[in-house]
């Protein structure tokens, strides 16, 4: 094809100096480099090497189910009457006909049956919105638990970091629009949240709310805010995000020929492009698949929000599962301030520890920057076990995740699983605290674990399977040595070594002030680095020796 | 009035109260009770009546005592009435086997008749509810009263019962392993019952709070909700709200997609892999 070609010849020769182009595509194309100056920039980036390994795929799942989210959405806001007028249903769904809603729940209820492939169009967004929150979670874990939040990709964590909360925050809205039982029992836990907060808590809620609940303006507002503004601010963030992925260069796997310099793997034109086009397409299908076998918030079912009605399972999606999880299982405290104030502890308490789960592991990169003192840029992804600690940690968080998931759905635990929701409940409360200490230790001693069988599988080879029978009646299994690249790979890690507090007494022997915050500092370092934060791996000497002496074991 | 509230103290006021309540007792039983006609059931009723105690007897009264008084293992039925006892002996619920958090359903061991018979003797200790007729909870044979039934039954539904019992009868958890059950499948007679009697820790919705007509619908709404609703967005995973769809998501969409990212990145154009 022309314009393939017109790529090709296009940037090796300069376009102006060209005599006659070679057809009108080509015409074209000459014309506009002429003035953008686009074929140079494009064989720089066009020829941006992408590395290959699935978990680097995650993102791309983000950004897929993201855009199929922005396409549904459209066909969505062109029926959606974002209104909390009175209404009385006159639809086809017979079993609410003649009830009083609003033009928000009437018009959701169009969409699904009467609008045509609006229902299936509703599941994809709704089905796209869970998975998508979904992949940037386990899309974090695997920046996280690989260390590409190192520098200098900090920045980029943090726009990351931002699309998370404000994905979170989008679902919840969204959620809350059709203005069903589920949207207004979440729009009236919202409300109870602003309330519990000290003095500003009640003109907080009249400002948004425009007046007592539920008012007339909440839903309007909660259209513009989840249609419009954060949307905008999350495509902003989202090709911030992507032009730093491409500026930085993707991280990599250790490996021979890997280094901290290069990055192996295909050019992104157009061979990645060409995967990556695909990959959409099959993101696109699975969603559509799901939409299609399976229901999601059947507002039929749920009715209409009235403030006198509530139903069991008002859970909110997923991803605000943690944070129903924190309120149920807290205790219902309340007290009494300067003469009959109320301050009600027992929302206000986890709405204060809801931001603070999520900012633990955003902020603990930074932790690690300062414990690490490490100013160097990291382009070779970490093994997770090369890096105990921090592991260790990312796995104490995923399990205090899970605890206040389970937290959330506590009742459908009890009833399912024949279980008293209150022994849940407790469970849930100590595990809060007692759970992350745990999985911490384990993790940890897990990974040093492997470590050490890395150690072994360097210097002693892997275990062949192979029984041999020594003439003075031994048994020893062979151990065949491992390729060089393999060798390689295992031992590509850096193993910082703990800093040192400076010697108490200067070379004039003058006592020497030691900051509290240079010891806490030098302590966490020994833990992560220290003796029992990673086990040594393997000298080039150690391996010597034991070859040479061809010695078995 | 205030002459009345002088003469309150006279000493012969407590015979004149005591005489006059009598005259109104004994006027009203004139007035209300069976007339002749009744007067033929009474045998047949008493027969009833008489069996069901002996099967009361034998099944019910280690727990409830011989005369329904009640005992340490078992609450008095004297006024639950005969609705109390066709429900939960027709759901299986008693005998009650092994104590627990709540009284299970489970399989129905009295035929029909007994249950009934049991009725009449429980019924005999004491006026309560009564087992309703079939025109109480059976649906309108009129198909456009009906689907006004299921609608006005599903917003009185969403009002009374959903809290519990969740917005499609699916049961939900209460305190201390007790729980709401799943409505699904239970006879339209036992939904009535279980309004008027508010078995174990279900409040009960007496006429006088829930007319008839609103039962009537309430019945209507939940038959529809677990027979004949159609499933317009493909399979319900339990009507459970967003917790079982969060898991299918989890599961199903991104579970799916990393897998589908494996196979992507093992099929790469690179010649070999080392
Ligand atoms: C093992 C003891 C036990 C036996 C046997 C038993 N019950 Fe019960 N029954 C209970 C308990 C405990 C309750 C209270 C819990 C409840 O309401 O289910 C109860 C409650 C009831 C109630 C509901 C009372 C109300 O306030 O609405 C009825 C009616 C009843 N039983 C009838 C029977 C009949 C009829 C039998 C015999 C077929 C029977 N029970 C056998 C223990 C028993
Ligand atoms: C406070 C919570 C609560 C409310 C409100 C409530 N129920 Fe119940 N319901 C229960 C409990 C608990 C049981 C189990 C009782 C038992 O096992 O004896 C129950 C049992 C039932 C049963 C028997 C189910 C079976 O498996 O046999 C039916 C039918 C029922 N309820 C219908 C209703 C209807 C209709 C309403 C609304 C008018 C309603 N309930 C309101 C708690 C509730
Ligand atoms: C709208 C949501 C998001 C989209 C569309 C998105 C997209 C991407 C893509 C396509 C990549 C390159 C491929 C990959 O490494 O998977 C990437 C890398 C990265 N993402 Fe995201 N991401 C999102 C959310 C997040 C979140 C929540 C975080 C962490 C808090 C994050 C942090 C990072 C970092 C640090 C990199 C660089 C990784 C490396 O070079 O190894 N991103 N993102």
């Amino acid at each position: 094809m022309s314009t393939t070609s017109g790529t090709s010849t296009g940037a090796t020769t300069p376009s102006s100096t060209r005599a006659k182009p070679a057809s009108k595509w080509e015409a074209a194309a000459d014309w506009t480099d002429g003035r953008l100056g686009i074929y140079s920039l494009a064989k720089a980036n066009l020829r941006k090497i992408f590395p290959d390994h699935w978990s680097f795929m995650l993102g791309e799942i983000c950004l897929y189910t993201f855009i199929i989210i922005i396409l549904t959405g459209v066909y969505l806001t062109l029926f959606f009457k974002p209104s909390m007028a009175e209404t009385v249903y006159t639809g086809s769904y017979v079993p609410l006909d003649g009830i009083r809603m609003s033009e928000a729940y009437a018009s959701t209820m169009n969409i699904s049956f009467e609008v045509r492939g609006g229902l299936l169009i509703r599941q994809i967004h709704h089905w796209a919105a869970i998975v998508f929150v979904a992949a940037m979670l386990v899309h974090m874990m695997r920046v996280f638990f690989t260390g590409a939040f190192r520098k200098p990709r900090e920045i980029n964590w943090l726009f990351g970091a931002g699309l998370l909360f404000l994905g979170m925050f989008d679902g919840f809205m969204g959620y809350s629009l059709p203005d069903d039982l589920l949207s207004g029992t979440g729009i009236r836990f919202m409300e109870g949240a602003i309330l519990a907060v000290p003095i500003v808590g009640t003109y907080l809620e009249m400002f948004l709310y425009g007046g007592e609940f539920p008012g007339q303006d909440i839903v309007p507002r909660f259209f513009t805010i989840h249609v419009l503004l954060i949307p905008g601010i999350m495509l902003g963030l989202l090709v911030a995000h992507l032009i730093l992925v491409f500026y930085h260069k993707h991280t990599q796997f250790a490996g021979p020929g890997r280094k901290e310099e290069n990055v192996v793997g295909m050019p992104l034109m157009p061979v990645y492009m060409a995967k990556a086009g695909g990959f959409f397409f099959l993101v696109f299908g699975v969603i559509a698949a799901v939409s299609a076998i399976a229901t999601v918030n059947p507002i039929w079912s749920y009715g209409p929000y009235r403030p006198d009605q509530v139903s069991t399972d008002a859970q909110p999606d997923w991803y605000m599962g943690f944070s129903e999880g924190l309120i149920r299982v807290m205790p219902g405290w309340e007290i009494s301030v300067w003469g009959g104030h109320t301050l009600n502890l027992g929302v206000f308490i986890p709405l204060m520890v809801f931001p603070l789960v999520l900012a633990v592991i955003w902020l603990y990169p930074f932790l690690e920057a300062w414990v690490t003192g490490d100013k160097r840029e990291h382009h070779i992804a970490d093994r997770p076990r090369n890096a105990p600690v921090r592991t260790a940690f990312g796995a104490a968080w995923i399990s205090l995740y899970l605890v206040l998931l389970i937290g959330g759905g506590n009742d459908l635990i009890a009833t399912h699983l024949h279980l008293s929701i209150n022994s849940i409940t407790y469970f849930v409360r100590v595990s809060f605290f007692l759970l992350p200490v745990i999985v911490f230790i384990i993790t940890k001693r897990w990974c040093l674990g492997l470590q050490r069988r890395d150690k072994e599988k360097v210097l002693h080879g892997r275990e062949s399977g192979v029984i041999k029978r020594l003439p003075h009646g031994e048994f020893v299994e062979v151990h065949a040595d491992l390729s060089q690249a393999d060798k390689f790979t295992l031992t590509a890690h850096e193993q910082p070594q703990p800093i040192e507090l400076p010697a108490e007494v200067d070379e004039n022997g003058v006592a020497r002030k030691v900051g509290r915050l240079a010891k806490a500092r030098a302590k966490l370092s020994e833990g992560f680095f220290g003796d029992s934060g990673q086990i040594a791996k393997p000298t080039a000497e150690e391996h010597a020796e034991i070859t040479s002496g061809h010695g078995h074991h | 009035m205030k002459k009345l509230s002088a003469r309150r103290r006279h000493p012969l006021a407590a015979l004149v109260v005591l005489l006059l309540a009598l005259a109104a007792t004994g006027g009203l039983y004139a007035a209300f009770a069976p007339a002749e006609k009744a007067q033929a059931d009474t045998s047949a009723q008493s027969l009833a009546i008489d069996e069901g105690k002996k099967l009361f007897a034998v099944g019910c009264s280690s727990c409830h005592g011989l005369n329904g008084q009640g005992t340490s293992d078992g609450p008095s039925l004297v006024g639950v009435g005969s609705a109390a006892v066709d429900f939960q002996v027709g759901t299986g619920r008693m005998p009650a086997q092994q104590p627990g958090a709540q009284v299970p359903r489970k399989k129905v061991i009295y035929s029909q008749s007994e249950i009934d018979q049991l009725a009449a003797f429980v019924a005999s200790l004491g006026p309560g509810p009564v087992v309703p007729k079939p025109e109480q909870y059976n649906p309108s044979t009129d198909p456009a009263k009906n689907a006004a039934d299921i609608s006005k039954g599903g917003e009185l539904f969403r009002t009374n019962c959903a809290q519990c019992h969740n917005f499609a009868g699916q049961g939900g958890a209460l305190t201390n392993g007790k729980y709401a059950p799943s409505l699904e499948g239970v006879d339209p007679k036992h939904i009535y019952e279980a309004m008027q009697t508010g078995p174990q820790n279900m409040p009960s919705f007496p006429d006088t709070t829930m007319p008839e007509e609103q039962k009537r619908q309430i019945v209507a709404f939940v038959r529809h909700t677990e027979n004949d609703e159609p499933n317009p967005g493909g399979l319900t995973l339990g009507s459970l709200g967003p917790v079982t769809e969060g898991l299918f998501g989890w599961i199903f969409g991104l579970g799916v997609l990393i897998v589908v990212a494996i196979w992507v990145a093992a099929h790469t154009t690179k010649a070999k892999k080392s």
